[in-house]
């Protein structure tokens, strides 16, 4: 059967653009595979900062991981930090420039294993940087082994048989750890898997964006995101199992938020 | 004339640090270079409102270093040996991603924990990389309190005119003794020009500036290290120093740095003071070395001796200079034992004998 024809006018005076790229990213087709949310969470980044106009005073920190080029789509000033360093490295730009906005962009295994110790200092020390954490409970880059956040139970290349305990300890839920710092002033989980999430998951962005302006510690976002390819899963299916397995033990929403004398200039 | 002070070699080092306008440094305690950061919190923020944190570790630092270069400021980081190991994986991506800084080595003995008295056990690993990848350090050797001081400023200048990691590789003892000292004046940091490479937030004037050491095609991450070597290859040509003493007729050169260098002249005072020619070439530079003076000594010297506070290290590159035109010798302590110079001229005297 042939196509249907469809008589578009793309010239038509009467189009309202109602959403565009916006000058935060660049125009580049991203390397991510089809269904995973870096895509998602790296636009819902760059449209805070574009909302925010802090453009010339934003910079960013890469990972090492599958966002490891986050670069090339953010049209921003950015630095790529060795793997699980992207807080220290912030921490440095930070006191250099203490009134730019400073964000770090990590995976699991970039901030939750190999660079535990930065992170849990960084925001010990309440750094005023703003750190967004993607967790998809799987490395991604390296074929699919098993993150700190994996869950009991689930498959990888170096689970073959589902996380055990015995075996291979306990998914960490680093975020619920960072939350009782004293330094971290925002904790909040979020995800990328339906529209409303990724609205709330943008406003969170922007929060984190917006606090460093007060200067009172840390802004820290977990978004709970997929990996469709080495999850094994069609893309509408690893959203399913997101929902079905990993927020049950990675549920949504604040975990501290600043109050309204916090919230003071 | 600056400023007369009797001082640390740490202490020197630190003063000179926030007399040159550093920004901020990053570090962790460890013996024996801890008066740095202690010296740097009492006084920096004070006179200068230069930032100074004490991190969680080695590996944090070198990585705010990172991040803090890169952001366009004059920044720095100390340690000792354990701790410089620490920092490799980061001086590996600072060297690949040529963001400027200044990194100071205050050599104890190893391999390992080892001890914490003074060593040049670390030569290899500041000369010929320690991180991995194809790099160069610009390595600089003080061998007074003085040039602790100097060579702060110099380090911070070479840096940034090649974009480069510069490190300080002193040792225990230049770090705890006390000498006089001449301070420069200080140097105002909001005069400093921020380069215009840094990421200092995209303006609508230019591309986004992006520091990386990530090149993942094959042909792209050639190119990059092509050109890194051609950087090399000018510093190696304007940056080399050195210190001759009556290497001229010498029949015997002494080649040693730092700490050595000092007790290697005073072994040559004591052998011309009994007829023997004995000189000494002291490389200031580690990287880049001194290589020609030494073969053009190996014209007319009938042996040289390296001496040094390891098991042999430098004296590998000697023998690259001297090239087989006479024997090349190494006498070296370890475990933080200073040969005394008379030590020093029993080794000469023995291996004059046999050349002369």
């Amino acid at each position: 059967m042939d196509n249907p024809k469809i008589d578009i006018d793309l010239d038509h005076e009467e189009l309202d653009v109602v959403c565009e790229r916006p000058d935060t990213l660049k125009d580049a087709r991203m390397h991510y595979c089809p269904g995973c949310g870096h895509g998602v969470a790296h636009r819902i980044i760059m449209e805070a900062v574009a909302e925010l106009g802090i453009q010339d005073k934003t910079i960013g920190v890469a990972p090492v991981g599958c966002s490891v080029f986050a670069y090339h789509y953010m049209n921003i000033d950015m630095q790529e930090a060795a793997h699980g360093r992207a807080t220290a490295v912030a921490t440095g730009i930070k006191h250099i420039l203490p009134d730019h906005y400073v964000f770090t962009y990590q995976g699991d295994g970039d901030l939750a294993a190999i660079g535990t110790a930065e992170t849990i200092h960084t925001v010990n020390r309440g750094e005023n940087l703003l750190i967004v954490f993607i967790n998809n409970a799987i490395y991604g880059m390296t074929g699919g082994q098993m993150a700190p956040t994996t869950l009991f139970g689930q498959k990888t290349s170096t689970s073959p048989y589902g996380r055990q305990r015995e075996f291979n300890g306990n998914p960490l839920k680093i975020t619920e750890l960072l939350a009782q710092l004293p330094g971290a002033f925002y904790v909040t989980r979020q995800a990328v898997n339906n529209p409303n999430a990724v609205r709330k998951a943008k406003k969170a962005i922007i929060n984190g964006f917006k606090y460093q302006e007060l200067k009172r510690g840390t802004s820290f976002v977990e978004i709970v995101s997929n990996c469709p390819t080495n999850w094994g899963l069609p893309p509408v299916k690893a959203n399913e199992w997101l929902v079905e397995n990993m927020l049950p033990y990675y549920p949504l929403g604040d975990i501290k938020v600043p109050s309204k004398e916090d919230l003071q200039p | 004339m600056g400023e007369l002070r009797l001082m640390k070699g740490n202490e020197a080092l630190a003063e000179a640090a926030i007399r040159a306008g550093m920004d901020a440094y990053f570090g962790y305690p460890i013996t024996p270079q801890s008066e740095v950061l202690e010296y740097l919190t009492r006084e920096a923020w004070l006179r200068t409102k230069a930032s100074i944190l004490q991190a969680e570790s080695e590996v944090a630092s070198i990585n705010m270093l990172y991040g803090a270069g890169g952001a366009g400021g004059r920044v720095m980081t100390s340690s000792s040996s354990p701790g410089i190991s620490l920092m490799q994986e980061g001086i590996s991506y600072i060297a690949g991603a040529e963001i400027p800084c200044l990194i100071v080595n205050v050599n104890r003995g190893g391999p390992g924990l080892g001890t914490i008295q003074p060593s040049q056990g670390d030569y290899f690993q500041s000369v010929k990389g320690g991180g991995h990848g194809d790099y160069r350090l610009i390595v600089l050797a003080p061998a007074t309190v003085q040039e602790m001081a100097d060579f702060v400023l110099e380090g911070f200048e070479l840096a940034e005119k090649y974009r480069n990691p510069v490190l300080i590789l002193t040792d225990g003892a230049l770090g705890q003794m006390m000498e006089k000292v001449e301070l420069r004046d200080q140097v105002d940091r909001a005069a400093r020009k921020i380069p215009g490479w840094a990421t200092t937030g995209k303006t609508p004037d230019r591309a986004a500036n992006v520091l990386t050491s990530l090149f993942i095609q094959p042909e792209e991450m050639e190119q990059v290290n092509l050109r890194l070597q051609e950087k090399y290859k000018v510093i190696e040509q304007n940056e080399i120093r050195y210190q001759t003493i009556q290497v001229e007729d010498a029949d015997m050169v002494l080649v040693a740095y730092g700490l050595s260098a000092r007790i290697s002249r005073k072994a040559m005072e004591i052998c011309r003071a009994h007829g023997m020619k004995v000189g000494v070439i002291r490389p200031i530079s580690l990287w880049p070395y001194p290589s020609q003076v030494i073969t053009d000594a190996a014209q007319h010297a009938k042996a040289f001796l390296a001496v040094e506070l390891n098991a042999g290290q430098m004296v590998e590159d000697v023998r690259l200079a001297v090239n087989g035109r006479c024997p090349v010798e190494h006498y070296g302590r370890m475990g933080g034992i200073i040969p005394s110079p008379e030590e020093i001229v029993t080794v000469i005297e023995k291996l004059y004998s046999q050349v002369s």
